[in-house]
């Protein structure tokens, strides 16, 4: 696998840190019960988002679900707006109205968040065509996990896409799990990404851990939508660490699965991938405690923040709000 | 300046949006020049006109198609998607539901979904139980959502213009009925605001509520009655929602008497509500209940006996509106 120049690697580093950290607060802070919100946990999954956000530009399109929070705050939504929309404040990003659940952030790119499995697949297609009509080279990825490619969606947008030939990358994050669901319990072809070839379209599968993988495969996926040469559907190998969302039951993940997965667990691979490129302990720490502050801030922030008030119920429901 | 029909209506009014705006383009079944200009030929003559980027032959695929009509509208487009008939939308309920009709909320304002999707139905053409259904209260009961469905030619093209130009999500139902019917030439740019309703005829004694092609039969009704001495005020309410509250609010005041009347079933339908608002607010000026005619709570039927018995006729109008009189 072709290496990554240090720049790069610097901002996949950054970017998988961020996500990190954010996860970890979240989780701190349900824990301690100073927040109560629902939140999707990204522990395992962090490099797959921050390598593929890396290998968009800032203007490209992104449509994420509830565990969105690593294409979020990988493509680079302020930490200050994230938690205040997360926390359900007036100074979030949807003024508080859509929550975990549904982050938007057009400034960014992130245009929708759904809570609805594999309904993002069509919304994709459709910020794609919006580019290829008017030529405005942007490449538009959508991301989803394994338990949406079984629904209905996902395979009428792979055709559609692959049809018109649409600027848009199918990222499915496979972390092993739908809800409860194991893999090999919802889906009985070996892969998602060998789905590709039924639509004549081009599919991968890649080690989500593996930061040279990951960020090829999504650059590769980038420049063919850009360059006018079609969709892609990749497949990120991974692991939700996790329960489905914060303290959902997971005792039906397997511990000798958990702990096999744990070696594989992407955050030290990638750590030791940046020693091997000469950055030093120093300045990778030094990284990580500038994350933290920020998300620390962040979250004071947040925390004080006025909630949406009441008239707001009737404000964005139309564009003419009622007399 | 001559005639026109609904169909040719609804052509120019995207032809003119399309010409006007390059945001504006057209998606569906069918829809294309190859494929004869849809269905119903209301996209005849486009493909021609701008090339298969602006009129898109999709697969069948409901869901990919609104599906994709949110994201170019998310985009800055102004997406045009034909779902070929109103019982198919049951496919795509989820786009337009959780998406088309809540990003702007969701998104606190940042985003909106100027969309529209066209879609045919109405009873009476003998298609049966799964292509003639009237859905709109499906649609009118999501905040979010504008519903449309326009009873003659003229507003047909005036209402799409301005279905067009809304920067909301509309639903724009079209009776397959209705396509042929013929009104005076409004002329080029016509537009038809959404949300406001027409009088569509003058009266005193009772006005009754109604849209789409039941239109028809209220106005053959009236004109009969009034040879008879009743004065029946019909509402085309043009919007189904939100509806014009003022101008049936008004009328009912002016009437005392109300009466709603739809081809979809009667049970839970906009009648329902209307009727519901009206005894709210109007108690003091009515001399009798709203009543409220629908079609039959049953599947439409395919045996065309059946499927009149269905349908809302003009003697059930006759007699609700002289029972409502204390004539019946
Ligand atoms: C259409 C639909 N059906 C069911 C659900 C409930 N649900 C929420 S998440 C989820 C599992 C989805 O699994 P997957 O697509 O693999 O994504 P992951 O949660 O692993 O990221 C389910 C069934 C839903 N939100 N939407």
């Amino acid at each position: 696998m072709a290496d990554i120049d240090r720049d790069t690697l610097l901002d996949i580093y950054t970017r998988t840190m961020k996500v990190n950290r954010t996860d970890e607060k979240f989780r701190s802070l349900l824990m301690q019960g100073k927040v109560a919100v629902m939140y999707y946990c990204v522990r395992g999954q962090e490099l797959v988002s921050a390598a593929a956000m890396t290998a968009l530009r800032d203007e490209d399109y992104v449509v994420c679900t509830y565990r969105g929070q690593g294409e979020q705050t990988a493509k680079g939504i302020p930490a200050e707006k994230w938690w205040a929309e997360c926390l359900g404040k007036v100074t979030g990003t949807c003024k508080g109205k859509g929550g975990t659940m549904h982050i938007t952030h057009p400034e960014k790119g992130i245009m929708v968040t759904t809570g609805v499995v594999g309904s993002g697949l069509p919304i994709a297609n459709g910020l794609a065509m919006a580019s290829q009509n008017t030529g405005d080279g942007k490449v538009t990825m959508v991301s989803f996990g394994d338990g949406a490619a079984n629904i209905g969606a996902f395979h009428e947008a792979l055709n559609m896409a692959q049809l018109y030939k649409l600027p848009v990358v199918f990222l499915c994050q496979n972390n092993r799990y739908g809800e409860h669901t194991a893999f090999a319990d919802h889906t009985q072809s070996e892969s998602i990404y060998g789905r590709a070839a039924g639509y004549g379209m081009k599919g991968v599968r890649v080690d989500g851990n593996d930061v040279f993988a990951m960020y090829h495969a999504a650059k590769d996926a980038v420049d063919r939508a850009r360059a006018g040469e079609g969709p892609t559907l990749i497949e990120a190998m991974c692991y939700r660490m996790m329960g489905h969302f914060f303290g959902a039951d997971f005792s039906y993940m397997p511990k000798e699965h958990l702990a096999e997965m744990q070696r594989e667990d992407p955050l030290p691979k990638l750590r030791a991938v940046m020693l091997e490129h000469q950055f030093t302990e120093v300045e990778l720490d030094a990284i990580v405690a500038g994350i933290d502050a920020e998300i620390d801030e962040a979250v004071a922030k947040a925390l004080a923040a006025d909630p949406p008030g009441p008239e707001e119920l009737q404000i964005d429901v139309f564009e003419k709000v009622p007399a | 300046m001559g005639e026109i029909t609904m169909a040719q209506a609804l052509n120019r009014a995207i032809d003119e949006a399309m010409a006007e705006d390059s945001g504006v383009f057209c998606l569906g079944e069918d829809v294309g020049a190859k494929q004869g200009g849809g269905v119903f030929k209301v996209t005849a003559g486009l493909t021609e006109k701008y090339g298969e980027h602006r009129i898109r032959a999709t697969p069948i695929s409901e869901t990919a198609i609104v599906g994709a009509a949110v994201g170019a509208a998310l985009a800055g487009q102004r997406p045009i998607a034909e779902i070929m008939l109103m019982n198919f939308v049951g496919v795509c309920m989820d786009q337009i539901v959780n998406h088309a009709a809540k990003l702007r909320f969701m998104s606190g304002g940042q985003t909106n979904v100027p969309l529209v999707i066209r879609t045919t139905t109405g009873v009476g053409v003998g298609f049966g139980g799964q292509h003639s259904d009237m859905l709109e209260a499906w649609f009118a009961h999501v905040a979010g959502l504008h519903v449309v469905t326009p009873s003659n030619a003229a507003d047909a093209q005036g209402l799409m213009r301005a279905s067009i130009d809304c920067n909301d999500p509309v639903i724009f139902i079209e009776n397959i009925l209705c396509y042929g019917l013929k009104s005076q030439d409004p002329g080029p740019g016509y537009r038809v605001p959404l949300g406001k309703a027409a009088v569509a005829r003058e009266g005193s004694d009772i006005s009754v509520i109604t849209y789409g092609r039941t239109v028809l039969d209220a106005l053959a009704v009236a004109s009969e009655l009034a040879n008879e001495g009743i004065s029946v005020e019909v509402i085309d309410l043009r919007s189904i929602a939100p509806y014009d509250e003022e101008t049936v609010l008004a009328s009912v005041r002016k009437t005392g008497r109300a009466l709603t009347l739809h081809e979809a079933v009667r049970p839970f339908g906009t009648g329902a509500e209307i009727a519901a608002n009206i005894q709210e607010k109007c108690w003091d000026s009515l001399k009798g209940p709203v009543r409220r005619i629908g079609g039959t709570f049953s599947p439409v039927p395919f045996a065309s006996v059946l499927e009149q018995a269905w349908i809302p006729n003009k003697q059930q109008i006759v007699d609700q509106i002289k029972a409502s009189m204390g004539r019946g």
